[in-house]
């Protein structure tokens, strides 16, 4: 089954069955391809015994520790193939995922990004202020996940510019400027949630009334890890937004630099939807089976884009659950989820290296 | 203000907690014979109260310890100590306890002072209730007056490693430096220089494997069985296999056959046993992770999990480097063997305990001996692995911590 197909439903039309079907179909040919193209995969997918043509339902499917791009460096194809390369941003000291696009699975990401935004957005092109700096632009050969997140989300642009200066500092100016130039329009905003928070909420909070963002859209993501040591929650960032410059229609976003392009959206309810491109599959850490609706655990995450990499089935170090299938409020159909987080470092006992701070 | 000389020096700085004794440091330490009358009263004494005291009871391994310092055990020590030879205490022991166990920092200063010293022992900054708990009990004892001298000369305290100032004042000031705690804390305190006559124990990074006589296992009885399956459990899951002497890799020894079989039998049980395991989600993404990366890495015959609680990799070769093959949290290695003699290229310098199952410990020491291996200090039976004792890591504690007159 061609990527392509997918491309030509609607992202959140597919029933359960439907689905499944196609998902299965998908994922099975990709374990498949990786299997034949990937020595490191086919290696793993070998020890843990799995035999493809078995396979029934893509739950069935191994999947590979996400940390594990940031120990090998794993790809299906060629090294000249491969035209990006993409890292997580790790803080300091940590390894660094690396993923390696070819053409095919470069142009499929932005593919399928393009129909999950449209869902949001409406599908014409807008005028957009990124809030970030240019310069995370630079090398345009090695994408961090900032990096990526700005270059994929820029093709919704009709015009554009950049909300921070190199230095992190808010261009007021410019944003005033822009907002002239494009009055009555549709604005399609985009940043990181913390850098969102950090350089550009508390940065507007000095020019009081002066900005409207009410007929904005922000679409957000990177996740709330650093906002919550600031004990800033979901709601009080929504409304914080809305209190200082009208900006109501605030999307967060899940997704990962190991799978890019099918981003988890979140819908006006709050919840976050799974399209016709991924899925997620809640799994019990004790033995790894799926989890029933509305039980926590680890999140498995399902791409039918990488073809490039082995990247298709990944285990995460998130924990959520799933609320419900096909039935949002929202319309929208496919799995809807929750997410709490990163899983917590566990005290590790034992006795080498502990001269600790 | 950190000065050298004079009897009695002040250490004054906001920078130590004191958790046993003041900052009044004598320089002038008096050493004792080892195993003198006053300190064998006290670690009896201390035994007693630590067994009476209420919050103890929660704590495995302040029992453990409080056991291994009783009197029973003192005077079997005196019987193998005494007379033997003239000995007196080195003088001043400056201890870097390690962070992730807690009770260990006990067991260093009780070394030190049956070997006849005086001791400052550098405790975590982390707060491990075992440690509030012995020292606070410590302090207890020490107030009669019978222990007025033992509480001159031994401090146990706490500073942030940072603190690379009070590191180089004590190791200037000892006569010998006992560091616990791996590769990279040895690397860091050797940056403090000791004085020119000082010496120094370093407990490195060590890596300790299992050998098992399959046909032994099919012989067991279901409480047999039960009771090694819990030693084993205790060796390894307790301290979630991160301890020197925890095993990470099986050799099956005997016919392949019935090896097959006792592999099965003892696996099973070592699963049930390991149910009770805590195995926390971060936990099992790491052993998951450890697992892949082996399967790209390595040779392997064979891989078996019960769960996420147990995972077992059957090699199909040995890596030149045995001690590269380390579980996490319940994931172990197992290699097949007619003969020791086959590891004897494979047994390095790093490789420190042996735990054994079905075979004599004198048919191992004979192999070590006969062979010149270059590794293994401890051959001793599953269950007994993580157990510490004035024998360590190939150290004559009593003998190393004193001097000989002659």
């Amino acid at each position: 089954m061609k990527f392509e197909e997918l491309l030509n439903i609607p992202p959140y039309q597919l029933e359960k069955q439907e689905k499944r079907k196609r998902l299965t179909t998908r994922l099975g040919e990709l374990s498949e391809l990786h299997y034949h193209n990937c020595v490191a995969y086919k290696k793993i997918v070998d020890i843990l015994g799995f035999h493809g043509e078995k396979v029934k339902d893509y739950e069935e499917l191994p999947f590979l520790p996400v940390r594990l791009f940031k120990e090998l460096e794993l790809k299906s194809v060629e090294s000249e193939d491969i035209v990006k390369t993409m890292t997580s941003s790790g803080t300091t000291g940590q390894n660094v995922s690396k993923i390696y696009l070819d053409k095919i699975t470069s142009s499929n990401q932005q593919k399928a990004l393009v129909k999950i935004v449209s869902d949001f957005v409406g599908s014409s092109r807008l005028p957009m202020i990124i809030i970030d700096c240019p310069s995370v632009l630079k090398d345009r050969v090695k994408f961090s996940a900032r990096g990526a997140g700005i270059l994929g989300f820029s093709i919704f642009a009709s015009d554009k510019i950049y909300a921070l200066q190199d230095n992190m500092e808010l261009n007021i100016e410019a944003i005033k400027l822009f907002l002239e130039k494009h009055k009555g329009k549709k604005i399609l905003l985009f940043g990181f949630t913390f850098i969102i928070w950090k350089y550009f909420y508390q940065e507007l909070l000095k020019y009081p009334e002066e900005i409207d963002f009410s007929q904005g859209i922000l679409i957000h993501g990177g996740g709330w890890k650093k906002l919550i040591n600031e004990a800033v929650s979901e709601e009080k960032f929504k409304s914080c937004l809305q209190e200082t410059c009208g900006l109501y229609k605030i999307y967060d976003y899940y997704g990962m630099v190991e799978q890019t392009g099918c981003i988890y959206m979140e819908c006006e309810y709050g919840h976050l939807h799974a399209s016709i491109f991924s899925d997620i599959v809640i799994r019990n850490s004790r033995d790894f089976s799926p989890c029933k609706i509305g039980e926590k655990g680890m999140i498995q995450v399902l791409s039918v884009i990488p073809e490039s990499y082995p990247g298709h089935s990944i285990l995460t170090e998130d924990e959520g659950i799933v609320l419900g299938e096909d039935d949002c409020p929202c319309g929208r159909k496919g799995k809807y989820f929750k997410i709490f987080g990163r899983i917590k470092n566990a005290e590790v006992r034992g006795c080498s290296d502990t001269y600790e701070k | 203000m950190l000065r050298l000389g004079g009897a009695v020096i002040l250490m004054k700085s906001d920078k130590i907690q004191y958790l046993v004794g003041d900052e009044n440091f004598t320089r002038e330490i008096i050493p004792t014979v080892p195993l003198e009358e006053t300190i064998c009263c006290f670690l009896e004494e201390l035994s007693k109260r630590l067994r009476e005291e209420e919050e103890a009871r929660n704590y495995k391994d302040i029992l453990t310890f409080a056991f291994w310092i009783r009197k029973a055990n003192i005077e079997r020590l005196k019987k193998v100590y005494y007379h033997t030879e003239c000995r007196l205490g080195k003088g001043l022991i400056f201890h870097i306890a390690p962070s992730n166990v807690p009770i260990n920092f006990a067991f260093s200063f009780v070394f030190g002072l049956l070997a006849g010293n005086g001791n400052i022992i550098r405790v975590s900054s982390k707060n491990f209730p075992q440690i509030e708990i012995v020292c606070r009990v410590i302090n207890k004892v020490l107030k009669e007056d019978i222990y007025k001298k033992i509480r001159e000369q031994n401090k146990i305290i706490s500073y942030d490693s940072q603190e690379r100032e009070i590191t180089d004042y004590l190791s200037k000031l000892c006569d010998m430096r006992i560091i616990w705690g791996g590769d990279k804390t040895i690397e860091e305190v050797r940056r403090s220089p000791l004085s020119s006559r000082a010496t120094e124990i370093t407990f490195a990074d060590r890596y300790s494997f299992g050998m098992i006589q399959g046909e032994k296992i099919l012989e067991m009885s279901n409480m047999e069985l039960k009771q090694l399956a819990l030693d084993f459990y205790n060796d390894t899951y307790l301290m979630d296999q991160n301890a020197c002497s925890s095993p990470h890799l099986i050799f099956w020894k005997g016919n392949k056959k019935k090896i097959e079989e006792a592999k099965e039998k003892l696996w099973e049980a070592i699963y049930q046993e390991a149910m009770k395991y805590e195995l926390a989600d971060i936990k099992v993404s790491d052993k998951y992770t450890k697992l892949c990366e082996y399967a790209v890495d390595l040779s392997i015959k064979k891989y078996r999990n019960y769960e996420n609680i147990l995972y077992i990799i059957t090699l199909d070769k040995l890596p030149e480097d045995i001690t590269k093959l380390r579980g996490k949290y319940g994931l172990f290695f197992e290699y097949e063997i007619e003969e020791e003699e086959e590891l004897n290229g494979y047994i390095n310098s790093k490789v420190q305990t042996c735990s054994y199952y079905g075979i004599e410990k004198d048919e191992i020491r004979e192999w070590v001996i006969d062979k010149r291996l270059r590794g293994i200090d401890r051959i001793v039976p599953f269950g007994k692995a993580l157990d510490i004792g004035i024998i360590w890591d190939g150290y004559d504690m009593i003998r190393s911590l004193s001097r000989i007159v002659c």
